[in-house]
């Protein structure tokens, strides 16, 4: 059964993200976001923790949730391509943010009636989060949309670089599809409609327009990730790979 | 156009508690901007259900100078304690 | 990382927690709060540094490294001598300062250096000795001259620092401009529906 491999995806989205994040620490636009964007990341981690213990237990080859984060390369993870993309600014930041809170409040949703216990459990927290991760990123995408000249043209920017990976959020690999025949996980596809309206309603009043995306771009379900990912994977991964089977 | 952030001070009502207390302040450029930044500041450990935020300049404090003659004149006044009044035993608990 | 939790934030508690009673008002407020901040971090510093101790042979080393390095800076933490010290006769006379320098030095010492046997390190400091006279550690001469030039601001890192969170503002400026432009727009659209 592949459902592990699901779960494994839904970890891996959570950690990439979660690490995007993290590098904002220090250098956020004020030190209130230094404290609200490494929280963000710490509810994401605190997911891809548990989702990384089950998919392990699942598996059952005895990979524990480091195994999983430290010792797969670029070429072994399954994010999203979305998550990855680098932080590059503010803007960019919070409407990436938008973007994949708007889809997995929805699908925390769902899963709080998921056939398995521990899915339940982190949806059922995980919500939560979510709900405030959309008022988050979504108040910063509306001041910045309808703020200054400047600002509306990063937030424009960050439309038109961001909108081509919001497809394949709803796309379902064969791992996702055995988990959401096995009730494990709610179907992605069914996802969408919730998804366009908090978008559309964030966007309506930060002044922005959806993109028509003529081709998404996909991959990161099979391994075939940007640049970016190794980068970030290098330096998230050296410590435990210089020092391996050593406890931190 | 205002030109700086203004500081707003943050009040909040623990979990147990019937009061919003004093927890310090943060810069926000709007209510909505510093409801989020006191929940992300103040509310890390679990510390309450509710929140208050004032914009700093709103506040009006009582002068130190005057403190004498606002709070001195209550310290003789121990009639307004509900211990002052003695109740005898027979009549049991008030 | 271990390291600065557990003795550099160590030192702070030491220096801060007589602060809390001090007799200014909103720095004793600030300091009830940033006490209650360091102690979580010494606590999670020194538990870090407990799995690096007892863990593999290059994490032991790694953490006799950090606590080479960090050593004597945390006891400098303390400020210079009390014989030697310029600012602490107007801040013990107003009440802010509690303690002298060396007094609260002292203490520090002899709080930690058990914490540190437990770990099984070895403190950079071959004077160290228990004097039972005293009831507390004597310890070696102190390099003053590079605590003058961190708090002169020479060291390298605090360049890097400070460049670090100038550029952050600088580069977050057109996102506060932003929030406040937005706000205006707010405040207009709001006096407009009125």
């Amino acid at each position: 059964m592949a459902v592990w491999e699901a779960l494994l995806e839904l970890a891996d989205d959570h950690l990439v993200l979660g690490h995007r994040l993290s590098e904002w620490c220090g250098h956020a636009p004020m030190l209130e976001e230094d404290l609200a964007l490494p929280n963000m990341a710490l509810d994401l981690i605190g997911s891809a923790r548990t989702l990384y213990d089950l998919a392990g237990t699942l598996e059952g080859k005895g990979r524990d949730e480091d195994a999983l984060a430290y010792f797969r390369g670029e070429r072994d993870y399954r994010n999203c391509l979305l998550v990855e993309r680098p932080n590059e600014d503010f803007a960019h930041t919070v409407l990436r943010q938008l973007y994949f809170a708007a889809f997995m409040k929805p699908y925390w949703d769902r899963a709080m009636t998921s056939t398995n216990a521990v899915v339940q459990g982190v949806a059922g927290k995980a919500g939560k989060e979510m709900a405030y991760h959309i008022r988050h990123a979504g108040e910063w995408v509306i001041r910045l949309g309808d703020g200054t000249e400047e600002s509306a043209r990063r937030m424009a920017d960050a439309v038109e670089a961001l909108s081509i990976y919001v497809d394949e959020l709803f796309d379902s690999s064969d791992a996702a599809q055995d988990a959401e025949k096995a009730g494990v996980l709610p179907v992605r596809a069914e996802l969408r409609e919730a998804f366009d309206a908090v978008i559309a309603d964030v966007f309506s009043q930060a002044l922005l327009t959806q993109p028509d995306v003529a081709y998404g771009q996909r991959g990161g379900r099979t391994g075939q990730h940007g640049e970016g990912l190794g980068h970030l994977l290098a330096e998230m991964q050296s410590l435990h790979r210089a020092h391996p089977g050593a406890t931190w | 156009m205002v030109q700086t952030t203004p500081l707003w001070e943050v009040f909040i009502r623990p979990r147990n508690g019937l009061a919003h207390k004093h927890a310090g302040s943060i810069h926000a450029a709007d209510e909505v901007l510093a409801l989020q930044a006191a929940r992300d500041v103040y509310t890390r450990r679990g510390e309450g259900t509710s929140i208050w935020v004032v914009r700093s300049a709103d506040i009006v404090a009582s002068d130190p100078d005057q403190a004498a003659e606002n709070f001195e004149p209550t310290a003789d006044k121990i009639y307004r304690h509900p211990t002052f009044y003695d109740i005898p035993d027979d009549v049991g608990h008030m | 990382m271990g390291i600065i939790g557990w003795l550099v934030d160590g030192a702070a508690i030491m220096n801060q927690i007589p602060l809390c009673r001090c007799s200014y008002g909103p720095y004793a407020r600030a300091m009830i709060r940033v006490c209650k901040e360091e102690s979580f971090h010494q606590r999670q510093g020194y538990e870090l540094c407990m799995s690096l101790a007892f863990g593999t042979p290059e994490q032991k080393a790694m953490v006799q490294d950090a606590l080479n390095r960090w050593w004597w800076p945390s006891i400098m933490m303390f400020g210079p001598h009390d014989a030697d010290s310029q600012n602490s006769d107007q801040s013990m006379a107003w009440k802010i300062k509690r303690f002298s320098n060396d007094e609260l030095r002292q203490k520090f010492i002899d709080a930690t250096v058990p914490q540190a046997e437990y770990l099984g390190l070895t403190l950079p400091d071959p004077d160290l000795k228990w004097n039972e006279a005293k009831g507390g550690y004597d310890h070696g001469p102190i390099d003053w001259s590079e605590f003058w030039r961190v708090v002169k601001g020479q060291g390298p890192m605090a360049r890097d620092r400070i460049k670090a969170r100038k550029k952050a503002w600088d580069e977050g400026a057109w996102v506060r401009e932003a929030a406040l432009a937005h706000a205006e727009k707010r405040q207009a659209r709001k006096m407009a529906a009125e």
